[in-house]
């Protein structure tokens, strides 16, 4: 019997983040969350301690959730489940492999454990997303082995402009690296800090090479079709669900919402009577410490 | 609606086909042939019932339409669920495909892999098995009497035909293998 199997391989990590596309992955603290978000048709859930509006708040060093807390919630859904490292901490990372969860998030919501260099995410089974602002952390990280690439956003603002920002930055390099004769991929990949052969990948393909999904700042349907529609291929939505007046409606209507993203009479039906949205935040009003989405390297 | 349906798109025009996206049923009773794709099965089962897509699928089959499931799209169509589907109210079912399916039965995502299958009615008795990428994927525990098992991978059944039906638990448009794209498409031209 043919019974061959080669395990996390590189078509199987993609692909796995393939099957992601169009769906929402909503960040839950507990099992109950997971299960309204399961509920309401998430795509997968991200389990965590404190949601990124919660993060902010209480300051400090913000690490790893506790095995127990991941493990509950594994256990409570059937959809897939990711988790945070910190920047750098693979050790974190063996951890969240060892529970078995289905992708690591190497976030900048929480605190760096490196200031220099990120995990090498090639040596891992469990796939990993990290995060970008520009075309050229998005190599990086995908040189690195991530197989997923979101765009940062400013997490936990409830804010969606830092997210535009990042998806047309990311959009405009894509674009100018498929007009670009030939010799001057080397230059572009220099003045990126990219690698050079995923930029000729990138050139010959005309797209990243791994799915590109949106997060930070996402807190109304609305927000996640602006983010579709822009280019993003899924979203995540951290603080804005269950920071919001009535999670269950709101997470129903951000599933419709990243599905039917073009079409405005559905999306004005589902927008309706939703309850308060979470606060945002004047992301102008935000010190330069406090911001988020710069940190990563 | 979700899922990996770009990949399949990207398959079936390169094999010269014309297709599309289907989100709403109008674009389901515009279409020849119908592919699920794999995605969260439970996200899919709940946006098939929010605008009748649900029922415009039950209408093409009636029509006679071929739909090929892969993944989580097999088992949206399939008549039961044996593991994994407890969450509250139950998992959308189309019930179109006498099986009974197992989610995630070779476990989570670092379970996930790559191998060959010998599928004969799609290769031909001398061909090339198929690759196959199988994702946190369901396997087929058992099957009614009109369904042909195509394919197993260690005794497990993973590729299934029931008339104008096809599932498979593993996932053909992440390789360069067309063929099983090529025998659904051959499927649509038999009608």
């Amino acid at each position: 019997m043919a019974t061959d199997e080669q395990k996390s391989t590189w078509r199987t990590k993609v692909g796995f983040a393939e099957q992601l596309k169009g769906g929402v992955i909503m960040d839950v603290v507990t099992p109950e969350h997971a299960v309204i978000a399961q509920e309401a048709g998430a795509a997968a859930v991200m389990a965590l301690e404190r949601v990124p509006a919660d993060i902010r708040r209480d300051g400090g060093v913000a690490r790893m959730s506790d095995p127990k807390l991941i493990k509950g919630i594994m256990a409570a859904v059937t959809i897939p489940v990711m988790a945070k490292a910190r920047i750098g901490h693979f050790v974190e990372a063996q951890i969240l492999e060892a529970l078995g969860v289905d992708f690591v998030d190497e976030s900048e919501v929480l605190t760096p454990a490196d200031e220099c260099f990120h995990i090498d995410k090639h040596k891992f089974k469990v796939p990993f997303v990290c995060g970008c602002r520009d075309l050229g952390e998005a190599l990086r990280r995908i040189g690195e082995g991530a197989a997923m690439i979101r765009t940062k956003g400013e997490a936990g603002s409830g804010n969606v402009v830092e997210a535009v920002r990042h998806m047309r930055t990311v959009l405009a390099g894509v674009r100018k690296i498929v007009s670009l004769p030939e010799e001057e991929l080397m230059t572009e990949a220099k003045n990126l800090g990219a690698p050079y052969e995923l930029v000729v990948e990138l050139h010959r393909t005309g797209k990243l090479p791994v799915p590109n999904f949106s997060a930070g700042g996402i807190a109304t349907p609305a927000d996640a079709a602006l983010m579709r529609q822009l280019g993003a291929e899924a979203v995540f939505v951290g603080s804005g669900i269950f920071k919001s007046g009535d999670p269950k409606r709101r997470a129903k209507a951000i599933v419709a919402a990243t599905t039917y993203f073009d079409k405005p009479d559905i999306l004005a039906e589902i927008s309706e009577d939703l309850g308060e949205p979470m606060v945002g935040i004047d992301i102008k009003t935000l010190s330069e410490q406090e911001l988020l989405a710069t940190r990563g390297w | 609606m979700q899922g990996d349906f770009e990949r399949h798109i990207q398959r079936m025009v390169e094999l010269g086909a014309e297709a599309f996206p289907a989100r709403l049923p109008a674009d389901i009773d515009d279409a020849d042939g119908l592919i699920i794709p794999g995605g969260e099965s439970t996200t899919i089962g709940k946006l098939i019932t929010q605008y009748g897509v649900d029922d415009a699928i039950l209408r093409a089959h009636q029509a006679g339409k071929p739909i090929y499931g892969t993944c989580a799209g097999m088992i949206v169509l399939a008549k039961e669920i044996s593991v994994g589907s407890e969450e509250k109210g139950g998992q959308r079912k189309l019930g179109l495909l006498d099986i009974r399916v197992a989610r995630n039965a070779f476990g989570r995502q670092v379970d996930s892999f790559e191998t060959m299958i010998d599928i004969p009615a799609i290769t031909g008795n001398d061909g090339p098995p198929i690759h196959a990428v199988f994702i946190r994927a369901p396997i087929v525990e058992s099957a009614g009497p009109a369904v042909n098992v195509l394919g197993r991978h260690a005794g497990n059944i993973v590729c299934v035909r029931q008339g104008t039906i096809l599932g498979s638990s593993f996932h053909p448009e992440l390789t360069t293998d067309d063929r099983v794209h090529r025998y659904f498409l051959s499927m649509i031209a038999e009608r």
